[in-house]
């Protein structure tokens, strides 16, 4: 299969919207374009299985790869493994929900759909380069749309939350730049220095230079992926998005940064990796058990979301931390698991906004009642949320747990401790939230007359359900898919360690 | 009947460039500013063709730059114009201090 | 015939109906989804019971030993090349006898919810979670594995918590639910743990692998595991310790207990099922999974057996306090399990030794039928008094005739009165104890006899103590409820006579169970005396309960308040977990980490105001600063560059 096409198709699609006239032609091409992402994601799927079943090995399937910049060596490289196809597939999930759930944005509606779709391009660029210049290329095509749609679209301090969320996170990707240049400049692949992530990883980069540029990269995505303490862009950020934003960019931009960490910091810099290993927990760590607490106390159903993100995230970078197999292995669900499942979870939390204009749940109360669909799915990812088997949530959990104990150091034991300390945490703000704004009585008569959810709502969280209840039910699709990948991975990192 | 001197025709060029540098600085009407800037091309424009007059005769170099100076100058003065025009519509002056919308 | 041809349904069943009837059922079959999720739960128990019949009488033994047959297992998540969760069935003993309990108490309480649900807004919703809980419930006893087994634990959770909430309109039923989740949370929190250290040093998840590996003193995860300490305490005591910590929590073992006496919120029905008869026993469940590995560690046993024996006592004595006949029920079943826990801890494997894990499981299969019995009754009561206050009620022996009757024998089921099933199994359990821990034999036999008098109360203040007062807007129930009454009675009566021992025994090798008469004197005696002293204090209306309350003064307070040990919990949480940790935890977040990033923000803000005086607007300017930018430029290369 031709990886360009991920490509070309948002392009197609985001440049015949703007030749749309009206929300009704521009909401049918969105939607036609991220239907025939989705199928072209499970094309690819399906060629790719094909391929691994027919036997190819080679870490990299379907690569292209045209010069685009010769004097600097930067090409144009596409190629997929496990890890970007389970990438790939949820980000065409949560573009058709988020499409789905902006049904009704009569605001600008071209604008609004034109970046949606942008987005969903840089995204889809990201996870098939293997180009370190073009992945850097797609992920700030990422950035700029986010500020726009929280700018313009947005609610609440919207203005500086998308002032600080663009901050940060060009911030974070200038951290990234630059060890970008640290590696480019470092490598030296048959006498030029290059920009190829495959052949940067066949050569040993020194242990010195890594020991500098890891923690630049890492910071770098790791601001994209929630890592404390740069964390704060999250809960403002997404509490002031438009709902299909949010969705956006808790299901999709935080897994820029957790894919980052992975693919670019810990497999090119497999020796820092593990030299900073101690310290990656330690933030993680942090990162979910204070995330947990801190939910725990908000009231905005948004802000819980957006801080439970935080706690959720801080498991990618946990496992990722972690260095085994089984971890890395979580992270990866983590990351899809949590896409989903936050994406269905902002999507039930706008429907309910769009319709009380409350999120506050002590002013709610009682919708199991008054819309019992909308209800449903909510509860259905706060469940996720907190771990319950047979929802995707579980699954990843368990994995990085799972993967995480394996290291016998007392600290990485601590670690490991404290965050599945963090599941009580979780079912306690879960629960406070679904006692609160779902369950109990009625406290606003005036909500009693609200509608349930409508047909496009409905199709928009189901086909989340189906993701998190497929990965919940059987795991064993997404872990076959993702586990050659992470153990080239994993083993590149051993093969390479000099001083273990 | 004796040449005159390279200097004086330096002399007469840095004169007029100054003289158009003050203007530029002094005056606070564009069109003004304009014809000063005017003034400090041709300034330039008699540099060039002294220049090549005296020092290389035998060729051509300098009067072709005096050539383009020319072109480039009245393209420039359009385009000066037009905007003052526009901004004249605007605010009603061509004072300079008065398009202030930017600053900052 | 063979088992993978039907094994697979018993739990599948109850998951398609849950599918069926939750998606479907709210909208276009609501009044059938009982019939749907009865007819279900009628084929999965006819199933169950060929199970029985052909693992215990065909071809569960081989020389005598039974067998644990793995008819069915998945691989279902491969973490590493040798550690996976396998999804599986396996048939042994107790899982056996545990899918008759889960799917006979089951039926019945779906038979007697057709009509005590009737005209229920969310009927089918109700129905979808009982086959959702009878489907996890199944799914936890026939786990091949250790995550297994926690998954589907974290399942029968998750129905357990809809369900407590069903009636989610009240605050106190959402707030019932939230802490029977959120407490079991925390007691998985360290089964979960034990999970993992089990895991890393066993290297497998399977059961038997598990406890084939770490009873072989030889193998060298039985010596990692037992080497490797932490606190000075070996790890497998520590694995032992915490997964049992799981079992304490779902079990409502003391201190845990707090939230099963609050779960009576739910309907009376799933009390019957998922807070008597089934879910609640999940924790002696496990603990008897993982027998053979507790019985190496008598540290563990002791605790086991201590938090059992003080559970049992403790729930007695507040038991006999509390006025919500529910609640009264629920004090029970913590006081049951605790003696099922304690039969437990006072067992060792294999043999005569094995006395007590024989008495637990059968205290475990006859306390299903009383119990549940008993919260059916109470739902039968409830129904027609529409009160669960015991003061409402009082000679309803005339209205309720059956209920009567049944209630009746198992009070003396659970008080241990000959020749009804709970004498029998508490005769075992206390002889175990007798054999090994003289202590906790005297607690048993003390709280047997409270058992006798709080059950006795109960009955006389329900059925006698008053001339009725209700006025009953209809009769003592239909027929879908009086069936499963009737049928569990007999049930009761007729467990006792099971020779359970010859069936299930720690090691499958069956033991011949004996009821030694001079024995038995003691405890019957004193549950004689208890229910003659109940029949004094509460037959008739009279002075002197009060009295009898007011001369004990504070202990009987406190025992009423249930030892303050709710307050203890909602000090910790609300106080100091919510105060001391939250809060700050959410002030750092938005005043001291989000503000350092502001601080940074409003710097670059700072100095950019500061420096932006430089842009006047003014082009002269501009021109002026490039001019002597030049002139400097010209300075510098003529003169002072040489």
């Amino acid at each position: 299969m031709n990886l360009s096409l991920l490509i070309l198709i948002p392009l197609l699609t985001a440049i015949a919207i703007l030749f749309c006239k009206g929300l009704k032609q521009v909401r049918v091409v969105a939607l036609l374009g991220a239907v025939i992402q989705l199928f072209a994601a499970f094309f690819l799927l399906y060629a790719y299985s094909n391929e691994r079943a027919a036997g190819n090995t080679s870490q990299m399937l379907f690569q292209d790869a045209y010069i685009w910049f010769k004097a600097l060596k930067i090409d144009y490289h596409v190629g997929v493994d496990g890890i970007s196809i389970a990438m790939i597939l949820l980000t065409s999930f949560v573009v058709l929900a988020g499409i789905l759930v902006s049904w009704r944005q009569e605001r600008m509606s071209k604008e609004f759909f034109f970046l949606l779709i942008l987005l969903s391009l840089g995204a889809y660029g990201f996870f098939i380069s293997l180009d370190l210049f073009m992945l850097f290329f797609f992920l700030e095509i990422a950035v700029i749309p986010k500020f726009l749609l929280i700018g313009i679209w947005g609610s609440g301090k919207k203005e500086y939350s998308a002032m600080k969320l663009a901050l940060m996170l060009m911030g974070g990707s200038a951290l990234v730049f630059v060890g970008l240049l640290g590696l480019y400049f470092n490598s030296t692949f048959g006498g030029t220095t290059t920009f190829d992530l495959l052949q940067i990883a066949q050569m040993h980069i020194p242990v010195e230079v890594q020991k500098i540029f890891f923690p630049f990269i890492f910071i770098g995505f790791g601001i994209f992926g929630a890592l404390f303490p740069f964390h704060t862009w999250v809960p403002d950020g997404h509490s002031s998005a438009p709902t299909a934003a949010s969705m956006f960019l808790a299901g999709i931009s935080m897994k820029l940064g957790g894919y980052g960490c992975l693919r670019v910091a810990t497999y090119l810099m497999p020796e820092a990796a593990h030299y900073y290993s101690p310290v990656i927990i330690v933030l993680a760590t942090i990162a979910i058990i204070y995330g947990a607490f801190a939910t725990m106390m908000q009231k905005d159903l948004k802000y819980i979301n957006a801080y439970s993100s935080v706690s959720h995230c801080g498991f990618v970078l946990l496992g990722i931390g972690m260095l085994t197999q089984t971890s890395i292995n979580g992270a990866v669900m983590q990351m899809v698991s949590h896409g989903l499942m936050t994406a269905l979870f902002f999507a039930a939390i706008g429907m309910i906004y769009d319709r009380t204009h409350t999120r506050m749940t002590v002013q709610l109360g009682g919708l199991l009642k008054i819309m019992p669909f909308i209800s449903t799915v909510f509860v259905l990812a706060g469940l996720c949320s907190l771990g319950l088997p047979g929802l995707s949530g579980f699954v990843a959990e368990a994995t990085v747990f799972m993967g995480s104990w394996q290291n016998a150091d007392t600290l990485y034991r601590v670690a490991t401790i404290l965050s599945c300390a963090s599941i009580v945490v979780t079912a306690v703000y879960i629960l406070r939230a679904v006692g609160q704004a779902i369950m109990g009585p009625v406290n606003n008569t005036q909500y009693l007359s609200l509608p349930d959810a409508a047909w496009n709502e409905k199709i928009a969280a189901t086909i989340l359900v189906i993701g998190i209840v497929v990965i919940g039910i059987a795991p064993f699709l997404l872990s076959d898919l993702i586990t050659p990948s992470t153990q080239t991975i994993i083993e590149h990192t051993f093969n390479n360690i000099s001083f273990k | 009947m004796s040449e005159i001197p390279l200097t004086h025709i330096l002399f007469v060029s840095t004169a007029l460039f100054f003289i158009g540098m003050y203007g530029l600085f002094t005056r606070r009407n564009m069109i003004t500013m304009l014809m000063s800037i005017e003034l400090i091309l041709n300034s330039v424009n008699i540099n060039f063709v002294a220049f090549n007059k005296y020092l290389y005769s035998d060729q051509l170099n300098g009067v072709f730059f005096t050539i383009f100076i020319i072109a480039i100058a009245a393209a420039e003065a359009a385009v000066g114009i037009a905007i003052i025009i526009n901004l004249y519509r605007g605010h009603h002056s061509i004072d300079v201090e008065d398009a202030g919308e930017m600053k900052y | 015939m063979n088992y993978a041809s039907y094994i697979t349904w018993i739990p599948m069943l109850p998951m398609a109906s849950f599918v069926l009837v939750g998606l479907f059922g709210r909208k276009y079959f609501k009044n059938l989804a009982g019939v749907i999720g009865t007819i279900v739960l009628l084929a999965i128990t006819v199933l169950s019971f060929i199970t029985v019949y052909q693992y215990f009488f065909v071809d569960g033994k081989v020389n005598d030993v039974y067998q644990s047959i793995i008819p069915e297992q998945y691989s279902w998540l491969q973490f590493s090349p040798n550690l996976s969760i396998d999804i599986g069935i396996v048939l042994d003993p107790i899982s056996v006898m545990m899918l008759l309990i889960v799917s006979f108490v089951s039926l019945m309480v779906h038979v007697f919810s057709l009509s005590y649900m009737k005209g229920e807004e969310r009927f089918s919703t109700y129905y979808a979670f009982l086959s959702l809980f009878t489907f996890s419930m199944l799914g936890l006893v026939v786990s091949t594995n250790i995550f297994q087994i926690y998954i589907f634990w974290e399942l029968v959770g998750i129905s357990s918590y809809l369900l407590i909430g069903f009636y989610y309109d009240r605050p106190s039923a959402v707030a019932a639910s939230k802490k029977a989740f959120i407490v079991t949370r925390f007691a998985d929190l360290g089964f979960l743990i034990g999970i993992l250290i089990l895991a890393f040093n066993a290297g497998t998840l399977d059961f038997h692998t598990l406890i084939e590996r770490l009873t072989n003193t030889q193998s060298s995860q039985f010596i990692s595991i037992t080497t490797s300490s932490f606190l000075g305490i070996s790890m497998l005591t520590w694995a032992l310790i915490l997964v049992f910590v799981g079992g304490a929590g779902k079990s409502a073992m003391f201190p845990l207990q707090v939230w099963l006496p609050d779960a009576m919120e739910g309907p009376t029905p799933v009390s019957a099922l998922i807070h008597a008869a089934t879910m609640v026993v999940a924790g002696v469940y496990l603990v008897a999974r993982l027998f053979p590995l507790y019985s190496l560690d008598a540290i563990v046993l002791n605790i086991v057996s201590y938090v059992g024996a003080i559970s049992a006592l403790l729930a007695a004595i507040i038991a006999c306090t509390q006025t919500d006949i529910k609640r009264v029920l629920a004090y029970s079943t913590i006081s049951q399990i605790g003696y099922m826990m304690f039969a437990l801890g006072v067992s060792r494997y294999g043999g005569e030794q094995g006395l007590g894990y024989m008495a637990s499981m059968f205290h475990l299969f006859t306390h299903a039928f009383f119990k549940s019995l008993l919260f059916l009754c109470a739902g039968a009561i409830i129904h027609l008094v529409h009160s669960n206050e015991m003061k409402d009620m009082g000679g309803l022996k005339k209205l309720m005739p059956v209920t009567h009757v049944v209630f009746l024998i198992a009070c003396l089921a659970i008080a241990g009165i000959p020749p009804f099933s709970g004498f029998f199994s508490k005769e075992e359990i206390l002889t175990a104890a007798y054999n090994s821990n003289k202590f906790i034999y005297a607690m048993g036999v003390f709280t047997s006899m409270l058992t006798a008098f709080y059950m006795f109360r109960l009955y006389f203040r329900i059925f006698h103590n008053k001339d009725s007062h209700v006025e009953a807007d209809h009769s003592e129930g239909s027929l879908s409820m009086k069936i499963p009454l009737v049928i569990l009675a007999i049930c009761t009566l007729a467990s006792g006579f099971v020779p359970f021992g010859s069936f299930v025994t720690s090691d499958g090798i069956s033991l011949t169970t004996h009821v030694d008469i001079v024995f038995s004197i003691l405890p019957v005696t004193l549950s004689v005396a208890a229910i003659l002293f109940a029949a004094k204090l509460y037959y008739m209306q009279n002075e002197l309960p009060g009295r009898i309350a007011s001369s004990l003064g504070t202990f009987y307070h406190a025992a009423y308040k249930k030892f303050y040990i709710d307050e203890v919990y909602l000090f910790i949480t609300k106080k100091i977990i919510f105060n001391l940790v939250g809060k700050p935890a959410a002030w750092i977040d938005r005043h001291i980490v989000d503000g350092f990033m502001n601080l940074l923000a409003s710097i670059t803000a700072k100095i950019s105001e500061m420096i932006k005086g430089l842009q006047t607007g003014k082009v002269q300017n501009y021109a002026l600063y490039f001019f002597g930018g030049i002139v400097g430029l010209a300075v510098l290369f003529i003169y002072l560059w040489k």
